[in-house]
């Protein structure tokens, strides 16, 4: 891995400035500072009279300039050292995921795994079903997009078409404290505040249900929904708006048929990122939603979604290697798989509907 | 409530104007109605619709803090801070959650820090532009999306079970770790991108090599976003439980952890098992183990805000 990388790199610090043709962001003079022509740094130096905290380094690279060709190969491999943990952490991801998850899937036929409607892993008969837990976090997912994605839509629309820049400079900051507050707090919010109020409202709901939590993790992405959008739609020309004004529109026709179908690609990117993010949520969900696998539409009633299930286990302390152990990785892979495909899907449209303007 | 009135009045005034010109020109086909009425009060409608829905998320966290602190403040005390959790509800402390939380967040940062920096430096500065640089920068966006609970199996499966550190702060840093990279390397990124290039032309003009201008020019200039980006995903380390309750951070630590290979508990952990449990005290005692956590994110984010200010400051 090493020796990969530091080829690579030295490799692209030979080639790249010769064959770099945007060269915009990229200082296309690398090449030639890493083989300087004997005289020029001196003379630049001497000419410009370079900065007192300047002059150690430049005479090092003089003295030394073999050595100090050695440390930038140094450097470049301990930094692609750096890159590859990021890349070794999706391989860890997979490679964790499917081993464990195929262990169990030699005892478990997958046909069982994805069609049955029971989900019993911890008592007699087993039983190993994941639809309901599925069934458990879209339930909640979509509560939390139902409130989600109209309240954060119509926030980025009042943001960036109608609010003035000062209140904007507040709310903006205001509305990111929540994306910044732990999970495990809106878990409580959820228990000890909105359950009571559903409970005034619908007597039969469950201590714990699929609705209060629904309702925190949708105020839980509402600040995702609203900045991404609003980035959208400010990115928006103002030619665009004053083309329409100049038609005779309202303030209101120009929002909602001008600046939001030229931001819709980065709307519908922003309310797929939230949704992934509603469906990986655990602390809320396993602190709320309870912990009863139940395939129902019924949102006061108590369920169980995939993350919950997955900290239910590990509280439990299943015996490493066992059939119940091995869920967790199953179950994991599932929910990995669909975030996996919500991210990229919502990156696709990102890139694939976006408007370009000069 | 004022004023956003005025800026939805300012807007249907500024456009009534434009209409009546269409009007007067006598432009319009024949069946073309303004309706002029219709149009105004619906705009005004929807901007208050906006308006109403902006105030649903700030009033939640109105409702959400003034829960909180209501349900908490009599529990919390100088010897909730300094006991060691107990049965008792009214003898139970959050000591070593604090200190376990602490541990964490060193750590997390020792690790996090010099390998997401470095990782940004690759993909700005030396990275060619190629299909595998893309790759490695799709890869990272990924997996900033992944939930924090699949980090939670990773670290069981890698750092608890394979590399056998057990479950130890250690195992629980090296998790979040992994958790924040992508965050921290993104925030990085977007910093040292956004130093001028010029900067980088004239030091390597003056004979500098790449990596004497990066480490002397570019990443002073970064470092403040660098800095911002970091403790922002920091204290995102500090509230997650999910992962850590995999990693196997334990509720009831009767000691602090002394060593990187000790048993830890965390405040988000100790909060939850405090929620867990049906007594109303222990509620009340999550409540201000909720408090005391907030507490601990208000002063990372200020210090993100200080060490911004002072450094943009100096490079001035």
């Amino acid at each position: 891995m090493i020796v990969a990388g530091e080829g690579r790199g030295a490799a692209a610090d030979r080639v790249e400035p010769g064959h770099d043709p945007s060269g915009g962001s990229r200082p296309t003079a690398a090449g030639a500072a890493t083989r300087p022509l004997p005289q020029s740094p001196a003379t630049a130096a001497a000419g410009f009279g370079a900065a007192p905290p300047e002059r150690p380094d430049i005479a090092v690279t003089l003295r030394g300039r073999g050595r100090s060709r050695i440390e930038e190969r140094m450097v470049v491999a301990a930094l692609f050292l750096c890159t590859a943990v990021s890349v070794l952490t999706t391989v860890g991801i997979v490679v964790v995921l499917v081993r464990e998850a195929a262990g169990f899937f030699l005892e478990v036929s997958p046909i069982e795994f994805f069609t049955g409607t029971r989900w019993t892993p911890l008592f007699r008969p087993q039983s190993f079903g994941v639809l309901p837990l599925l069934a458990g976090s879209f339930l909640v997912a979509i509560g939390a997009a139902v409130i989600a994605l109209p309240v954060g839509l119509a926030s980025a629309i009042y943001l960036s078409e109608y609010a003035p820049a000062r209140v904007r400079r507040i709310v903006k900051p205001a509305l990111e404290i929540l994306a910044g507050i732990p999970t495990v707090v809106y878990g409580y919010f959820a228990l000890t505040f909105i359950t009571p109020l559903l409970r005034e409202i619908w007597p039969q709901t469950n201590v714990f249900n699929a609705a209060s939590a629904s309702i925190v993790v949708g105020i839980m992405i509402i600040p995702m929904v609203s900045s991404l959008s609003e980035d959208a739609m400010s990115a928006v020309p103002r030619s665009l708006r004053e083309g329409a004004y100049a038609l005779g529109a309202t303030k209101f026709e120009v929002a909602t048929r001008t600046v939001v179908p030229a931001a819709l690609s980065g709307i519908i990117a922003s309310f797929l990122l939230a949704l992934s993010r509603a469906i990986g949520e655990t602390m809320a969900v396993a602190i709320a939603a309870g912990s009863t696998p139940n395939l129902t539409l019924n949102p006061l009633e108590s369920i169980q979604t995939m993350t919950a299930y997955i900290v239910q286990i590990s509280l439990g302390e299943a015996p490493y290697g066992s059939i119940e152990y091995r869920t967790i990785f199953a179950v994991g892979l599932t929910l990995f798989l669909i975030t996996l495909l919500m991210n990229l899907v919502s990156a696709a449209v990102l890139k694939r509907f976006r408007e370009v303007y000069e | 409530m004022k004023r956003p009135a005025t800026g939805a009045n300012r807007g249907v005034g500024g456009v009534s104007g434009g209409a009546a010109g269409v009007g007067r020109g006598g432009a319009a086909p024949g069946n073309f109605r303004p309706r002029l009425r219709y149009r105004r009060t619906l705009g005004f409608v929807f901007a208050a619709a906006c308006f109403a829905a902006t105030l649903v998320g700030l009033i939640s966290l109105a409702v959400l803090l003034v829960d909180v602190w209501g349900d908490g403040a009599d529990a919390l005390s100088w010897r909730f801070i300094t006991s060691f959790p107990s049965r008792i509800a009214s003898r139970a402390g959050i000591l070593p959650a604090l200190v376990g939380s602490l541990w964490v967040l060193v750590l997390t940062a020792v690790f996090s820090f010099p390998i997401g920096v470095g990782t940004a430096i690759w993909l700005e500065e030396y990275a060619p532009r190629n299909r595998l640089t893309r790759l490695i920068q799709i890869n990272i966006s990924n997996l900033a999306g992944v939930p924090s609970i699949v980090y939670g199996i990773l670290g069981l499966a890698v750092f608890v079970r394979a590399v056998a550190l057990g479950r130890s702060v250690i195992s629980g840093s090296l998790t979040l770790t992994l958790l924040i990279l992508p965050v921290i390397i993104i925030a990085a990124q977007e910093a040292i991108r956004a130093v001028p290039n010029s900067i980088r032309m004239g030091a390597l003009a003056l004979g500098a090599t790449r990596w004497q201008t990066i480490r002397h020019q570019v990443l002073p200039i970064a470092m403040p976003g660098i800095l911002t980006g970091t403790i922002l995903a920091l204290s995102r380390a500090v509230g997650e439980a999910a992962p850590l309750l995999l990693v196997g951070a334990v509720a009831f630590v009767p000691f602090l952890p002394k060593s990187p290979t000790d048993s830890f508990t965390v405040l988000p952990i100790q909060i939850y098992n405090w929620i867990s449990r049906p007594q109303g005290e222990f509620h009340a005692l999550a409540a201000a183990g909720i408090i005391v956590l907030l507490v601990v994110l208000l002063v990372l984010n200020a210090a993100a805000i200080l060490l911004r200010n002072r450094y943009s400051k100096r490079l001035q």
